[in-house]
């Protein structure tokens, strides 16, 4: 916004210009003053709603809260670093299986993005070119995203059980690609369950972006880079994924985000005790505050994966910006 | 730059909602008044075949003491599921129902949050007196040596529901009395897609009920007397292994039940693919699915040897629904009269007629209704040979951390992994490290 007051300011300074009259810089300052007043509410809102319970969740970290202090969690003892040396201690459970959850994760985070990424990219430049139902294939692609969660991931979760469940049905039973029902929602394969359900669950929301971005790409671009004899491999590497880097910059970020706490997918899909296959670690901070009434340990851990979530969007923005300002140079 | 920076002050809102669970906890002020002395809020659990189906039966009840009392009683029927995290919610914020439903398994440890109103003699004789209720029952209220939390609303014990089509069919002729006559009977029933023993093992408070009870008869507590965790004794490690040997070494117990948690075993008994089901209070539950009351008949749940008894003969949790004062309540008065109301000989006649479960107030038991052979089983093993869950308050903690250790074991039996000695005891000793020390 100081972006409008800057060159005021500059015009004003040249030589032969009078100084601002009082009036004037009355204006100004209402200028100035008038975006920030009317971001204020938000600001403010922001504040009470995000800011003072992330604060509270931070001083509870550092408390040994259990049952006996969450009336008055105040009251709780100061627990030091105790509750952060817990979640460290890797050769011990709690911090181990805190570890183990946390590759989990960061695996099922890179092949969830990298699918939802791949899916709706393709989708996308496919949709680009007109044909007989486009329009009704654009609107199937997006069911996913509209659908409750809590109903979508439910239905999955139907399909996925063993005996009865439709996933089995036809990979047992009618393609006879297993030798026996498998297990969905118990045991190893219970990571292909939640990556399933997850990338179906996210991709349209990549192929949505994706389609705007590429609403943006010049039809003369291709033009010229067909005239050049560039196929369409060529035009896919050399003009439409270059333009699309900066939504693919910020779509990568959220989906990772996303991805990386969600919360919804396992807890409907497997319950309060996810499988160790498919522990996130949204679930396992959550068995940890609220199942297991640690809210202490819970609160350091989640205060951990923030520092973690920081440190990676730092890195990827750093990293991100410094290719496209030498792209742009 | 700026469109960077901008991305970037997003970015880390984003990541500072999405990282940060932990949530704000309020103040609170201690003790209740009467400040609106002519509404109560009640949170009941979720006892019958549905929710709609609770709010018929108790509405009429409701009507009833506001006839009586003037009082207004708001009712909201709470899901099993989230009941435990409601009453967590209501504490940390204040701000609860007056009058709620908890289940007696976590007395001990909602008792620990200070939250609800200890049931001291002035209170109990508010509602006429302790000596009324069974004192197994008052045994699941609370921590050992204090006053109770919570006053006994409905009683419940485990038994053995057995299918008596498919005991004809298999040509067993009556009910197993041990485990090894269980095994040996499932065998013979467990083919041709059929199988002898239902299980949730994949609902952890459902595997922890069945392995207190094994822990029992092997002579484990898994907890020592001074409340603290004991898991990885030889023989809580037996009676975890027991269990999930029923599925894996002698199977009897069919591999799809160890995702199952959502009562599906009892929808295999109604459908005749499952011959007996280890339950609480079926009845109303298997005649919802269709299957008529001469169908099933219901026997003492198994024992190692002999016949159940005190001591290694335990063979029931005392299972049961207690009812609660919430502290911070502004109609204290109110919420004793409803305690009062519910715990009365003729509410707890009809309510616990119309559940299928066993009064806890003495004078209501002599009920003839409670005198069905199916409820004389339960009504035995309460006064016989039921344990209550260990009263401590870390108890809730304990259903989670071996209750998902049992369902991980189930998994691997239900994969064909090996369940040893060695890895039972892995999983106990692990399950016991994530209890808080303190």
């Amino acid at each position: 916004m100081t972006v409008t007051a800057e060159p005021a300011v500059g015009k004003r300074a040249l030589p032969g210009a009078t100084g601002p009259t009082p009036r004037r810089r009355t204006g100004r300052v209402r200028r100035v003053a008038l975006p920030y007043l009317l971001l204020l509410p938000a600001l403010l809102l922001e504040l009470l709603v995000h800011l003072v319970p992330m604060v509270i969740g931070i001083v509870m970290s550092f408390k040994e809260l259990t049952q006996f202090y969450i009336r008055d969690w105040g009251a709780a003892p100061w627990a030091g670093f105790d509750n952060y040396s817990l979640s460290v201690d890797f050769d011990a459970p709690v911090g181990e299986a805190l570890l183990h959850s946390f590759f989990v994760t960061c695996a099922f985070t890179v092949l969830s993005v990298g699918l939802c990424w791949l899916l709706g990219t393709t989708a996308a430049v496919y949709m680009q070119e007109s044909f007989r139902g486009r329009g009704f294939l654009r609107a199937v692609f997006l069911v996913p995203y509209a659908l409750p969660v809590y109903a979508a991931v439910i239905t999955w979760a139907f399909m996925f059980q063993r005996d009865n469940g439709l996933v089995n049905h036809v990979l047992h039973d009618q393609l006879g690609l297993t030798d026996s029902p498998s297990f969905w929602l118990i045991g190893d394969n219970s990571f292909v369950a939640l990556l399933v359900v997850s990338v179906w669950k996210g991709w349209p929301f990549a192929f949505l972006i994706v389609m705007a971005g590429l609403q943006n790409i010049p039809r003369e671009l291709y033009e010229a880079a067909s005239i050049d004899g560039a196929g369409m491999l060529q035009q896919l590497r050399r003009v439409t994924l270059p333009s699309l880097r900066p939504v693919n910059q910020v779509l990568v970020l959220v989906l990772f985000l996303w991805t990386f706490n969600d919360f919804n997918t396992p807890y409907v899909l497997f319950g309060k005790a996810a499988p160790e296959a498919a522990d996130l670690i949204s679930i396992h901070i959550y068995q940890s505050s609220f199942v297991t009434w640690n809210f202490g340990t819970g609160s350091a851990m989640s205060v951990l994966l923030l520092l973690f979530l920081l440190v990676v969007t730092g890195v990827y923005l750093a990293l991100t910006s410094r290719g496209r300002s030498a792209a742009d140079a | 730059m700026r469109r960077t920076r901008a991305t970037a002050a997003s970015a880390v809102t984003v990541s500072l909602l999405a990282a940060v669970t932990a949530c704000g906890g309020g103040s609170s002020t201690d003790g209740g008044s009467n400040d609106s002395p002519k509404t109560l809020t009640y949170w009941a659990s979720n006892q019958g075949p549905s929710i709609e189906a609770d709010k018929k039966i108790l509405t009429p009840e409701l009507k009833k003491f506001e006839q009586q009392t003037g009082i207004k009683v708001k009712l909201e029927v709470i899901p099993w599921s989230d009941l435990l995290n409601r009453i967590l919610a209501a504490t940390t914020s204040g701000q609860g129902p007056d009058v709620l439903n908890i289940g007696n398994t976590w007395s001990a440890s909602l008792q620990a949050t200070g939250a609800l109103l200890p049931w001291d003699d002035k209170n109990f004789d508010r509602i006429g007196g302790r000596d009324r209720f069974v004192e197994s029952a008052l045994g699941s209220a609370g921590a050992t040596g204090s006053d109770p939390a919570a006053v006994p609303l409905y009683s419940m014990a485990y038994a053995l529901y057995y299918n008596k089509k498919m005991f004809e069919d298999a040509g067993v002729s009556g009910p197993p009395a041990t485990w090894d006559e269980l095994v040996a009977d499932g065998k013979k029933i467990s083919r041709d897609g059929k199988w002898a023993l239902g299980a949730e093992g994949a609902n952890p408070s459902e595997n922890i009920h069945h392995v207190f009870v094994l822990g029992k008869q092997h002579g484990a507590d898994f907890f020592d007397a001074d409340g603290k965790p004991d898991f990885t004794s030889d023989g809580a490690v037996a009676a975890v292994k027991q269990y999930v040997d029923l599925m894996g070494r002698d199977k009897v117990v069919a591999p799809g039940n160890a995702e199952y948690a959502q009562n599906q075993s009892l929808k295999d008994f109604a459908k005749d693919k499952t011959a007996m089901v280890l339950w609480q209070t079926a009845a109303a539950t298997l005649k919802a699915h269709g299957m008529s009351d001469d169908e099933w008949g219901v026997a003492p749940v198994p024992v190692q040897s002999g016949a159940p008894g005190d001591g290694t003969a335990v063979n029931s949790m005392v299972a049961g629904i207690n009812m609660a004062v919430f502290k911070n309540t502004d109609n204290t008065d109110g919420a004793l009269k409803f305690v009062k109301f519910m715990t009365s000989d003729a509410e707890q006649k009809t309510l616990n007629r119309t559940y299928g479960s066993i009064p806890p107030v003495k004078a209501a038991q002599e009920d003839p209704a409670f005198n069905t052979p199916a409820l004389k089983v339960i009504r035995d093993t309460l006064a016989e040979s039921a344990a209550p869950l260990p009263q401590v308050p870390n108890e809730s903690q304990f259903e989670t951390a071996v209750g998902t250790a049992v369902k991980e074991l189930f998994a691997d039996a239900a994969a064909g992994r090996p369940v040893t000695t060695a890895s039972v005891k892995e999983k106990l000793s692990e399950a016991q490290q994530q209890m808080p020390k303190k």
